[in-house]
């Protein structure tokens, strides 16, 4: 009878390398770098798309044209390409949105977080929020069918589409976003800065604006930032309201098409495939990205620049 | 003779000094919670009352009844009286507007709380939102304010950087300058050193010995040591109750009650 001698396999004090223990984790981890990368690789197959379709328009039309020209009419026997009328309806039609829902949104922000009891807040923000989930096409209807007639009331000459009444719908439509983030930003002030402006006699309305605001900057700059993005890219509601036709104006009381509005109607449209009319939506797209863009960036470097220091 | 014990009476009694303010039978309440029960003393004019006693004994809640702090949330009731010197007014009264009693009484933080804004507009904010425009008077208080905070040679370079850039002292004593510069009668210190490193604690205590000359100073510590170097009346509190309020060099060196001289001397707490 011999001993055999103990198998040292399961001692506790062997240190190894488990290749079952590492695969796991590399599997897991190329895993969720994949999830990361398909929303990256998505936005850059979008601009890769843009830029690619808009090269070929631009062989067609040169930029200085696509820059300066004062018409849109690249469906006419008599085309022309200049982008400008989009551009103009597109910032009218945003610029009175905001009008609408910069003030209102801050002011409902204000008054959620710094005045509103406990029950009226709780009650009132998911109605703000249903307002936010309503289908946009709906809030085109509202403007063209309801706020146009009562606008025509007011201002006899306004024709039956407007950027005015787009605008305005637009606006209302916005301010749930505007009002909701920037609550969450004041809110998020901390109570001791309150206090302090309390100790020292402010009232609710000094302690909301001098203290709250300018500590919560860089949210209610983002809130706004979002509102603006918003205005730009909305598609539906100019698209009902606004009349489709691309006309250079700064007047809002004249119909007028933005570029979502214009890129609806090709998309709808019978245009054969790769014809000069169907590549001009990758060109007015690919306009529409770099606007966005823009405010992006502002948005972020403003965030920066008053980043949350309390 | 019978003597009357601290707790039945419960004011020290100094004849030559007269009396900022004097807190009559005043409880508290948040919500149902009796947070303070039927307090009874005397801040004395242009002299520093500390209150000391363990965590959760009301030290706070009693500081800011004085400012009417507590009136910012709901569900909270005060019974009884503060009333202010030389008026005569109970400052507890509803016929009272609390944003006229933090007017005459300001208050620092624990933790330094300067606003967003500039060194100069930190200081400058409790005369603008009384209406102060003049720039002349702006900044004449202002330089006062930061003079009497011993915080003036060190930012008058710098009045118009953000006060953030201030170092955590710097921050307190811009805090101190701000409640200084609306020339309140009483000033509330609500741990103002916890959250500060011992040298910026040291350059607090001294700037609270220098104010004394000025107003008026009650002071929450949980440091007895800092009690016992700031203040020239130091009160116990337990459980909501005012225990002892004397002289600070009776409480710390012959306390009356057994209570005191246990947490004074480190047995309890």
């Amino acid at each position: 009878m011999t001993v055999q001698p103990p198998t040292d396999t399961n001692s506790p004090g062997k240190l190894g390398y488990s290749y079952s223990r590492h695969v796991g984790e590399r599997f897991i981890e190329a895993t969720l770098f994949l999830m990361a990368f398909v929303s990256v690789a998505i936005t850059l197959a979008i601009v890769v798309m843009l830029v690619k379709e808009s090269v070929v328009f631009f062989e067609h039309v040169s930029l200085w044209d696509f820059l300066t020209d004062t018409q849109w009419t690249p469906l006419f026997d008599d085309a022309h390409y200049g982008i400008l009328p989009l551009i103009s309806g597109t910032v009218v039609s945003s610029a009175v949105a905001l009008s609408v829902a910069i003030p209102m949104g801050t002011i409902t922000a204000i008054y959620l977080s710094e005045f509103a009891p406990f029950a009226v807040r709780e009650v009132a923000k998911p109605f703000l929020e249903l307002l936010g989930g309503v289908p946009t096409v709906v809030y085109g209807y509202f403007a063209l069918l309801f706020v146009t007639p009562l606008l025509q009331k007011i201002f006899p000459q306004l024709p039956g589409f407007s950027l005015l009444s787009a605008g305005l719908v637009m606006g209302i439509m916005i301010i749930p976003y505007v009002s909701s983030m920037a609550e969450d930003a004041m809110r998020a002030v901390p109570m001791h800065l309150r206090e302090g402006s309390y100790a020292m006699g402010a009232t609710r309305l000094q302690t909301a604006i001098r203290v709250v605001m300018p500590a919560a900057f860089s949210g209610i700059a983002a809130a706004y930032i979002l509102g603006i993005s918003r205005a730009v890219g909305e598609t539906m509601v100019v698209a009902v309201a606004a009349g489709m036709q691309p006309n250079l104006t700064w007047n809002p009381m004249e119909p007028a098409a933005t570029i979502t509005a214009y890129i609806v109607q090709v998309s709808l449209g019978d245009l054969p495939h790769g014809s000069i009319g169907y590549q001009t939506i990758f060109a007015a797209g690919l306009t529409l990205l770099l606007l966005t863009l823009i405010f992006n960036i502002i948005g972020h470097m403003l965030r920066k620049r008053y980043r949350e220091i309390y | 003779m019978v003597e009357n014990s601290p707790r039945d009476n419960p004011v020290a009694d100094v004849t030559s000094i007269s009396c900022k303010s004097e807190v009559r039978d005043l409880s508290f309440y948040y919500g149902a919670f009796n947070a303070l029960k039927n307090i009874n003393m005397r801040l004395h004019e242009k002299q520093v009352t500390a209150l000391i006693g363990p965590s959760g004994c009301g030290k706070s809640t009693f500081l800011r009844c004085f400012n009417r702090m507590h009136d910012l949330y709901p569900g909270n009731r005060y019974v009884g009286e503060i009333i202010l010197h030389p008026d005569n007014v109970n400052i507890l009264s509803r016929n009272v507007d609390p944003i006229e009693v933090r007017m005459r009484v300001s208050m620092v933080f624990q933790k330094p709380n300067p606003f967003p804004k500039s060194i100069y507009e930190n200081v400058a904010y409790g005369l603008r939102v009384r209406g102060v425009r003049q720039r002349a008077v702006l900044d004449e208080k202002v330089e006062q304010a930061l003079r009497d905070a011993a915080l003036w040679d060190e930012v008058k370079d710098r009045l118009n950087q953000l006060a953030y850039n201030l170092s955590g002292g710097q921050q307190q004593r811009l805090c101190i300058a701000r409640a200084l510069a609306t020339d309140p009668e009483i000033l509330l210190f609500d741990e103002p050193t916890s959250a500060l490193d011992p040298i910026a604690t040291a350059s607090i205590e001294e700037l609270i010995a220098d104010l004394k000359d000025k107003v008026t100073i009650l002071i929450v510590t949980h440091n007895m040591q800092q009690a016992a170097r700031v203040s020239d009346y130091t009160a116990y509190m337990y459980l909501g109750e005012v225990i002892e309020f004397d002289v600070t060099d009776t409480i710390f060196i012959k306390p009356k009650n057994k209570q005191t001289e246990d947490y004074i001397t480190g047995r309890f707490g």
